[in-house]
């Protein structure tokens, strides 16, 4: 049996919006095991996004109960949050959120300085990292010099370099051709079966959809559908 | 110390970025302290000049002289007395003696104050030396720009001079002007005519007179005589620093406009470029950086902007200062008719307190906007702040 990372319950989440209240979640509940390569879909403003954010203790939820790895997200303060964010988890953003002033290197070693590691463990980590991405020639690079792809590759690199049990990807091939998705995603395939490393993805694009093991339906903050996708074939 | 590690990988990363914020710092840094220094230079200056050119070390006036009192001028003076007359012997003070009279040049009449000077003192800044002439059949007289300018008189020219003997009888004698100089105090130039006080005495009958005594600077304690009135600096500058006291407020608007110019810079640099980071804020919060650390990080950012700003600064702006204090700055000629008495150069002061009280609060400055706008930033929701939304 698989162990349980993440236990949603009964989880919504309201916005006030004007002098009304928007409901972005409704009655979630939800289960998600290590291991697991899933994705949330559904069309814009389904609540994926949001879901997402509650999960990696960026938002709060407004009524029910959500675990991550045995913590509350609905009675954390701000700063196990940010513990919770800084040890066990790691984000890829659509706009890969990379530091601007830092290389390629810096912005990779970023999470491990956070967790104080020492100056030979964090280039270890680096290099392994740069190593899973294919990276290890533009280490001097700054995003500014870098394709939407290489930038995209530098952000998982970001998220995988701590090793998180957990990978929250919001739409992470928006930005990207098809050719660099594809790139993109086989990377984190293969760090996930590497690591084992928990996936979420929030995605409409059908080709992240393509290399889920498990896609989590939403329509209008409710969960549709959840069901287990067969392996996919061999790629030509 | 992780803090200072980013600080500094930001600083350098950031490259441009921070020079420019650096050099917009420093420019309103110069700026203010320079234009402190300015404001002391100022008022520093109209007094020294004051000392120099009209009251030196501080005054004995005749008991009967009052300056505000145009009709004490005739019977304000007297014989000096000897603990006086030591002093002029000294060469610790110099007599001057005041006549009112007129004077007519080209046909119009106009009052005058007939001003006798040693032409060999050295107490105050005024040419008496140019007295100084030959011919014993010709009066040597003196007069200022200003003075030349009002009466149209020049070198060469002579002009008619009247006055009261001791009996009351108007006399009369031409004299010629050997000398226009060009004075710093409007005081000792306007509606008045510099002669030989050995003349002066002679035209009067007053053998020995003088209205005033002007003591050397720095003289030390000197004696109280009987029916002349010893007037220290402290009074002589009183009106001075009431002017000074007066146009404080002034001076206190025009250095918050200044200060204000200067903070603005500073607020346009420090909080446009962390509300432009707000994405980067989000960013470092769902990487897992605790509030503080990041309020930490951008103040300390800012912080070492400030630094950075002073050593650039100081590359610049301590040449600079230090040569407007010592060369001084050319005044326009504007500044002598307004009728302040500030000389023709204009030297800037810096004293330590209130430059180190100045630089403080600026630094103090920039921490603190540094630190307000991350602070509310890291309010937001990571969410948000990762939305770029307004804090």
């Amino acid at each position: 049996m698989q162990d349980t990372l993440i236990n949603i319950h009964n989880l919504s989440k309201h916005y006030s919006i004007g002098g009304g209240q928007f409901s972005a979640l409704k009655n979630v509940d939800l289960k998600i095991n290590a291991g697991d390569f899933m994705g949330l879909v559904g069309p814009s403003g389904s609540g994926k996004t949001t879901l997402l954010n509650v999960i990696g203790a960026l938002d709060s939820p407004s009524e029910g109960s959500v675990e991550v790895l045995k913590l509350k997200i609905e009675n954390i303060s701000a700063k196990q949050a940010a513990k919770l964010r800084k040890e066990k988890l790691g984000f890829i953003f659509q706009t890969y959120n990379l530091l601007p002033v830092y290389n390629v290197y810096e912005n990779i070693e970023f999470p491990l300085l956070l967790l104080q590691l020492s100056s030979t463990q964090r280039k270890d980590l680096v290099m392994q990292a740069l190593e899973w991405v294919g990276l290890l020639d533009k280490v001097k690079s700054k995003p500014a010099q870098l394709s939407g792809g290489e930038c995209q590759r530098v952000a998982i690199a970001r998220a995988m370099v701590k090793k998180p049990q957990v990978v929250l990807a919001d739409e992470p091939t928006a930005n990207l051709d098809a050719r660099n998705s594809h790139n993109i995603l086989q990377t984190m395939e293969k760090l996930n079966q590497l690591l084992g490393t928990t996936f979420i993805f929030a995605t409409h694009d059908a080709k992240v959809i393509g290399y889920l093991k498990r896609k989590v339906t939403l329509i209008d903050g409710r969960v549709e559908e959840d069901i287990t996708l067969p392996p996919r074939g061999p790629q030509c | 110390m992780l803090i200072f590690k980013l600080a500094y990988r930001n600083i350098k990363g950031a490259g441009i970025r921070t020079w420019l914020n650096v050099v917009v710092l420093s420019l309103a840094f110069v700026l203010i302290i320079f234009s402190q220094g300015m404001i002391d230079g100022m008022n520093e200056q109209i007094i020294t000049t004051m000392q120099d050119t009209e009251i030196g070390g501080g005054q004995y006036w005749h008991h009967l002289f009052d300056p505000y009192d145009q009709f004490t001028i005739e019977d304000g003076h007297g014989e000096l007395p000897v603990k006086l007359q030591e002093l002029v012997n000294k060469r610790l003070a110099t007599p001057m003696l005041w006549v009112p009279g007129s004077i007519f040049p080209d046909r119009r009449v106009q009052a005058v104050v007939l001003k006798g000077i040693d032409v060999d003192q050295t107490i105050i800044q005024l040419p008496s030396d140019k007295l100084k002439i030959n011919d014993k059949n010709i009066i040597p007289a003196l007069i200022g720009t200003r003075m030349a300018k009002q009466t149209k008189l020049k070198i060469g020219d002579f002009v008619t001079a009247r006055w009261r003997d001791k009996d009351g009888t108007f006399d009369a004698t031409d004299v010629k002007i050997v000398h226009i100089m060009s004075t710093l105090a409007p005081r000792m130039d306007s509606q008045q005519i510099w002669l030989p006080i050995s003349t002066l005495r002679q035209m009067i009958d007053g053998k020995g007179h003088a209205t005033v005594l002007t003591l050397k600077k720095d003289i030390g304690p000197v004696p109280i005589v009987d029916k002349w009135i010893h007037r220290d600096l402290n009074y002589l500058l009183k009106e001075i620093r009431a002017l000074i006291k007066s146009k404080r407020v002034s001076t206190l608007i025009f250095y918050g406009i200044l200060f204000g110019m200067g903070l603005l810079a500073i607020f346009d640099t420090q909080v446009l470029a962390i509300f432009h980071r707000k994405k980067e804020i989000g960013t470092l919060m769902a990487l897992g950086m605790g509030r503080w650390s990041v309020i930490s990080l951008f103040t300390l950012e800012g912080s070492l902007h400030g630094v950075l700003a002073y050593l650039l600064g100081a590359i610049y702006g301590v040449p600079l200062l230090v040569y407007t204090s010592t060369t001084g700055i050319p005044l326009p000629e504007i500044t002598d008719e307004m009728g302040i008495a500030m000389g023709s150069t204009l030297y800037t002061r810096y004293g330590i307190p209130v430059l180190l009280a100045t630089m403080l609060i600026l630094f103090l400055t920039v921490v603190f906007i540094s630190f307000l706008p991350t602070k509310s930033i890291v309010k937001l929701k990571p969410t948000d702040a990762l939305r770029g939304k307004m804090a």
